[in-house]
């Protein structure tokens, strides 16, 4: 008994800046899973010059079939595969490191991780070998390859035993007791991303067994139940990675500047508002298709009355509150915005984490909410506006977001100095802001009535010519310009990311103390997590001012640009 | 009485946590819900007063039905043939049939300035997405289903039916006609 006791103790070390009881296991599992994560990242990345440059029709690289292909393949190395493979280790720090447990069933866990790693590889396989060329969302009857559906298939029953077993590690780390009081905000959170998860993964399999056996010639489906099944994975999914992303913001503002929880309670019942809502939002997809009537395709569009957007809504004043409120504790007092002037800029796990929150918030959530709405959509449908809008969604915002989190998990977790630290700092800046004029380009062409999906912007050899207007040439350059600076930005996080783990200097305690490069901020000296007295005291008097400002901006946009579109639908023909 | 007491998102909350938010914060939620439900009450609203919704007339048909309508449809109002593409000009108040196939939208149409139409749209094959450019009015065309969408041209011109929905390798030669005239 001692023995097995002194083995599993054995395997936890203690964390020098954090504190953290870390154990291996969940440790390599956290690196093995970012590290794949990574390289979908890559093929994800590539395939996106080639698109890009593609869409670009000065450029138009690619050849038709080879677009599509590179097209299936970017959505799911991307929007599946970095992300989730990214998710999962969010998971396992969340659980047994956050808590200081340990890892639940190591080898089920490593199971898991065979699985996705398998149901990844085949989906490339077959997608790169012409087999699925059925895009992203492969609504039948396009069929792709049976192997391509099993592929996705063991991805997401590997990825549903995963988050099972971040569910077994906070029942261990309460049964165990190895911390007091309720979890962190940061694991409750990812509690509820994991929630969300099994939500997203049952979908999944109630759409992709039926289509696996149907790629089989067993059995029928119908396109339009479809469509409905699979966007209760396609968008549910997405939220997976809201919550995520939001956890993530609450880690790094508490990493970087000390920034606190506002009000438990608060952030708690945004999470658990998450959970209630979330899986409603498939109809943001089917507002314009002929098999739903207009009061399903209202209140299931609107989360019920929004009220998902609310949890959004109130994530985008705590966020900035809570960091406001920790630089204001560090002595920031002075006026509305010294404590966002003087927040560490050169830190990427500071930058990135910000961006991330300005670039959700201001583009990503504003036009998501606009376009998800029943009539507007009749005008954006399709349309480039649609992964003009999602590219800050989840590109923007979530990536970002994980991108700025890696900065202090290659120290912490891989325990590496970050290779190429001058980079790193110019990284989120250069990835941020090419998202930005991506997306900004995209949704003019949208504006503009360009299709998504689509190869030829030219509609060259189509029996009607189509004629675009001269805006169309100028909004293709900020496009294309601003998607191979987002491609440059993912590659610079790339080569970081890989050179660090294979080939980065240890973070020594000696190196902490002397100030070595490659070592954030935050991790050089940790700021205080926990404030009390007299100064709290004060700070909780006088609230957060600059948040407050931020907010009524926010707020401003978010009105100008919702009746805006109004406007906008109310010149089209009369449809009804 | 002790002072506040704050802590970042990674320390576990001691005790009970279920403590009233501040003003601010409150006000920010208020403020929040109420806009979400302006959100929620503008697609009814535009439902009673605007003129632009989804709604339409559905119904389910096989794709065979369907092509056999629209088929009815070009041989009664046929008035014309354009890009190898029959050109039909149904009176005010018609239904309109019109189908996407991998990769055509078909037939081309001729319709009038101000009159409402009964625009039906479904398949032969697989998804489909009708786009009608520039005017930048989209739906989805699904195999199995016909979806009928009452439509008053407000300009007249010559405008694109452009295919939004990936539907195979051809899916950009797709491009119909719908030509609007006074």
């Amino acid at each position: 008994m001692s023995a097995t006791l002194e083995s599993l103790a054995q395997r936890f070390r203690r964390c020098p800046v954090t504190g953290l009881q870390v154990n291996r296991d969940s440790e390599l599992l956290i690196q093995a899973n970012a590290v794949v994560a990574v390289v979908a990242m890559l093929v994800g990345a590539l395939a996106a010059i080639g698109l890009v440059l593609t869409r670009w029709q000065a450029v138009h690289l690619l050849p038709a079939d080879q677009y599509y292909r590179y097209l299936t393949a970017h959505g799911l190395n991307m929007l599946i595969f970095w992300v989730i493979f990214f998710e999962m280790a969010v998971l396992y720090f969340a659980g047994p490191v956050v808590l200081g447990c340990r890892q639940p069933a190591p080898t089920l866990a490593w199971g898991a991780f065979a699985l996705m790693v398998v149901g990844a590889g085949m989906v490339d396989w077959m997608v790169f070998t012409g087999n699925a060329d059925v895009l992203f969302t492969s609504y039948p009857p396009l069929r792709a390859h049976p192997n391509y559906y099993l592929g996705v298939i063991l991805f997401a029953v590997g990825a549903l035993i995963a988050v099972s077993l971040f569910f077994a590690s906070l029942v261990v780390a309460k049964k165990e007791k190895t911390y007091s009081g309720s979890v962190p905000l940061v694991t409750f959170g990812a509690t509820t991303a994991a929630i969300i998860a099994v939500i997203t993964l049952l979908h999944g399999a109630a759409v992709y067994i039926p289509t696996w056996l149907w790629s089989m010639d067993i059995g029928n489906i119908d396109p339009e139940v479809y469509r409905m099944v699979w966007w209760g994975l396609g968008h549910s999914s997405q939220q997976i990675n809201v919550a995520a992303m939001v956890s993530v913001w609450y880690l790094l503002g508490g990493l970087t500047v000390g920034g606190v929880v506002l009000n438990e309670k608060v952030s708690r019942m945004a999470f658990v508002l998450y959970v209630l809502f979330i899986s409603m939002a498939s109809a943001h997809h089917l507002l314009v298709d002929p098999g739903m009537g207009s009061a399903w395709k209202i209140w299931n569009t609107s989360y019920a009355m929004y009220l998902a957007v609310l949890a959004s809504m109130v994530h985008g004043f705590t966020v900035p509150a809570g960091i406001e409120t920790g630089q204001r504790l560090r002595g920031y007092t002075n006026g509305l915005f010294e404590w966002l002037r003087k927040a560490p800029w050169s830190d990427p796990g500071f930058s990135g984490m910000w961006l991330s929150l300005v670039i959700f918030g201001f583009m990503g959530g504003i036009t998501g909410v606009t376009l998800g709405t029943e009539q507007i959509n009749i005008m954006a449908h399709n349309t480039l506006r649609v992964p003009g809008h999602f590219h800050t969604t989840v590109v923007g915002g979530t990536t970002l977001a994980f991108m700025a989190v890696t900065y202090y998990v290659l120290p912490l977790i891989f325990r590496k100095r970050v290779a190429f630290w001058g980079m790193a700092r110019l990284q989120p800046f250069v990835f941020g802001g090419g998202i930005v004029a991506m997306a900004l380009g995209m949704i003019f062409m949208g504006i503009l009535g360009m299709p998504r999906r689509h190869w030829d912007s030219s509609f060259a050899g189509s029996p009607f010519p189509v004629e675009l207007p001269p805006a169309s040439e100028l909004v293709q350059v900020l496009f294309g310009v601003g998607g191979l600076l987002a491609a440059v930005g993912a590659l610079m996080f790339i080569a970081i990311a890989v050179v660090t783990v294979f080939f980065g200097k240890p973070v020594t305690e000696e190196a902490i103390k002397a100030g070595a490069s490659g070592i954030p901020q935050g991790v050089l000296k940790l700021p205080a997590q926990v404030h009390t007295g007299e100064v709290a005291e004060r700070q909780h008097r006088e609230g957060v001012k600059g948040t407050v400002v931020l907010v009524a901006i926010f707020f401003v946009c978010f009105i100008v640009y919702y009746f805006t579109n109004w406007k906008m639908l109310s010149f089209l023909w009369k449809v009804g | 009485m002790s002072t506040h007491e704050f802590h970042s998102a990674v320390v576990p909350p001691q005790g009970i946590w279920w403590s009233p938010a501040g003003k601010q914060e409150k006000t920010w939620i208020a403020i929040a819900f109420v806009w979400c439900l302006v959100l929620f009450a503008m697609m009814p609203f535009w439902h009673f007063k605007g003129g632009q919704n989804p709604s339409g007339i559905r119904y389910r048909v096989t794709p065979e039905a369907y092509e056999a309508r629209v088929a009815r449809f070009v041989q009664e109002y046929q008035v014309g043939e354009e890009g190898g593409m029959p050109m039909v000009a149904p009176p005010p108040g018609a239904d309109v049939y019109l189908v996407g196939r991998q990769w055509q939208w078909y037939p081309a149409l001729k319709l009038k300035k101000g009159v409402q139409y009964t625009l039906h749209l479904s398949s032969a094959d697989v998804n489909h997405g009708f786009s009608l450019y520039p005017v930048n009015l989209n739906f989805q065309v699904i195999p199995g289903y016909d979806y009928g969408l009452r439509v008053v041209p407000n300009r007249s011109g010559d405008f694109r039916i452009i295919c939004n929905e990936f539907c195979g390798i051809g899916h950009h030669l797709m491009v119909g006609k719908v030509l609007v005239e006074d």
